[in-house]
């Protein structure tokens, strides 16, 4: 069954039709890059997914359910997280503080105003697991706002990952990442993949990371679907050349 | 685990709370100043819970610290003498209108909001003004007086004795500190500061933001009312003048003033604003003015309050 579909999704502020009766589908455990040149409606795409706005037409189902209209944070509870192009974290919280929030919440906890020493135990130990895989560690007590570029980004996949997601999108992860900082994000992205069988989506613009990392390529272009297709087939693709591939090499 | 170093602060703070009916006199105050202390203290506790904690400006605690006032001195007036069906009756009252109030306006953020906490807070003021035959009207709420406890085995005369009704301010500050303090340290608690620190990001976290500013706020307007209970007990009187939104803008200067991102800022805060003005009214009618220059420079040179500047000085 698949795991995430649109089914001719529209979306339009004021005249301006931003996202144009888009399908889309993605398998359980697939790695689907969505790109695009820019203004193609990617991250407006990714705004609907995710929940921060309901579309003007069409439907989202999510694991065979109907969530088009629900609001982000029941997305989230069922298993859909995500991070932004312009990273969102709690800048003057600490690393710690920060993946703590986010384990709290997975856990089911946020409502409560109590919480058992066993509890905070496993909050903690969680915690120190999240910032070894994301390569933070000797960095939890230091603010966040005080971290290079990467170590955020690096943060804010590591708290999507703490709602322990089962599908996660990342809108361009390596935007404004030096070479050695985007290496060690398409690892952590590659790993979580193929040793965890992560279903995720993202929006690359970085081709070397996209034919690397992605299974399956959609090219949006002003609003609508180009073309759909393993990498072979994109890279193939004449009107995709034309449209985005020739236009930036 | 906070070191002793973190501790002395807050321990030395009750130290001199503690004791204060026995020293103030040799500084020039009284058992009443320092009471008065402790209530507003409670109240802009109670909005800093809110401001401070949840980064939600209310510019309308006087609703619910008025209610609070309004309520126990009715109780006590109209149903039976009883301090303690006094502090029931204003604290459901206050949170009940905590609760319906909020629901109508959480939706709202910034200065939507503070905008309508205001004019809600207008919305009692008015009835307390003009409903004379209930109220009182403009003259306040009189012909009533606290009611010494009694708990059986002994009597704790808090209506004769100030220092007695002192020990009971402090004894409910202590426990709404407590109380307050311990909600912050809790997952909930830290689902509010996500959302002070970034409202989307706490979406995105699966946190239902709106829902949790609701329980801020009924949470910050049940202390507000206790603290307007305790308000009207310390005088046996009340007047509109505890619904008015300057009432309200007090709360949030005792906040800024002392610290908003500190837990114990508002209380010092409250301190300075009641000491100066017991000071300077007694010279000057335009004492509002001279608290207002100070809050002026404060605000421009310590922008974390009294206790943030002490803060980083033992930083540096």
């Amino acid at each position: 069954m698949r795991l995430l579909e649109a089914r001719g999704v529209t979306r339009a502020f004021g005249s301006l039709v931003a996202i144009n009766n888009i399908s889309f589908a993605v398998e359980p455990g697939e790695l689907r890059a969505v790109i695009g040149p820019n203004g193609a409606g990617k991250t407006t795409f990714f705004n609907l997914i995710s929940g921060l706005f309901p579309p003007t037409n069409g439907s989202i189902f999510f694991n065979g359910q109907d969530i088009t209209r629900f609001p982000a944070n029941k997305r989230v509870s069922l298993g859909i997280a995500r991070t932004f192009q312009v990273t969102e974290i709690f800048p003057e919280l600490t690393v710690s503080e920060n993946l703590r929030i986010a384990v709290e919440s997975a856990a089911g906890l946020r409502m409560s105003p109590w919480a058992s020493r066993a509890a905070r135990q496993r909050v903690a130990d969680r915690v120190v697991e999240l910032l070894a895989a994301g390569g933070l560690i000797g960095k939890g007590q230091r603010l966040v706002g005080e971290l290079s570029h990467g170590d955020q980004r690096a943060t804010e996949i590591m708290m999507a990952l703490a709602l322990k997601p089962r599908l996660l999108l990342l809108d361009e992860p390596t935007a404004g990442m030096g070479e050695q900082e985007t290496r060690d994000v398409v690892r952590l992205i590659g790993k979580l993949h193929k040793d965890e069988h992560l279903t995720i989506v993202l929006i690359e613009h970085d081709m070397r990371v996209i034919f690397h990392l992605a299974d399956r390529i959609t090219v949006l272009a002003e609003g609508a679907v180009l073309a759909d297709g393993t990498p072979g087939d994109i890279a193939a693709n004449e009107r995709v050349q034309a449209a985005y591939l020739g236009g930036t090499q | 685990m906070k070191s002793l170093q973190d501790r002395t602060g807050p321990i030395l703070l009750w130290l001199l709370l503690f004791t204060a009916p026995f020293w103030m006199p040799y500084v020039g105050g009284y058992t009443g100043l320092g009471t008065r202390v402790l209530v507003l203290a409670l109240a802009a506790m109670a909005v800093n819970f809110l401001l401070g904690f949840t980064g939600v400006l209310s510019f309308g605690h006087a609703a619910y610290f008025g209610l609070g006032a309004y309520g126990a001195g009715m109780a006590i007036k109209y149903i039976y003498p009883s301090s303690s069906l006094g502090i029931l009756v204003g604290v459901l009252a206050g949170t009940i209108g905590a609760m319906i109030i909020g629901a109508m306006i959480v939706r709202l953020r910034g200065v939507y909001f503070a905008m309508v906490t205001i004019a809600f807070g207008q919305v009692f003021y008015f009835v307390a003004f003009r409903w004379v035959s209930v109220t009182g009207g403009d003259d306040g709420l009189t012909g009533w007086k606290r009611v010494p406890l009694d708990f059986g085995f002994t009597n704790f005369d808090i209506l004769h004795n100030d220092v007695a009704f002192y020990y009971l301010c402090l004894i409910c500050l202590a426990i709404s500190a407590a109380a307050m303090a311990l909600l912050l340290r809790s997952p909930f608690g830290h689902s509010l500061l996500a959302i002070r620190e970034n409202e989307r990001r706490a979406w995105f976290l699966g946190i239902p933001v709106n829902r949790h500013i609701w329980m801020s706020f009924v949470i910050s307007g049940f202390f507000a009312s206790l603290a307007g209970v305790l308000y009207a007990y310390l005088d046996n009187f009340v007047d509109p003048r505890a619904f008015h939104w300057q009432q309200s803008g007090d709360f949030v200067i005792m906040a800024v003033l002392g610290g908003m991102r500190s837990f114990w800022g508002p209380l010092i805060g409250a301190a300075v604003f009641v000491v100066l003005q017991d000071k300077i009214s007694s010279h000057t009618d335009y004492w509002m003015s001279i608290l207002g220059l100070f809050f002026v420079l404060a605000v421009v040179f310590f922008p974390r309050g009294v206790l943030g500047m002490i803060k980083r000085r033992q930083e540096s």
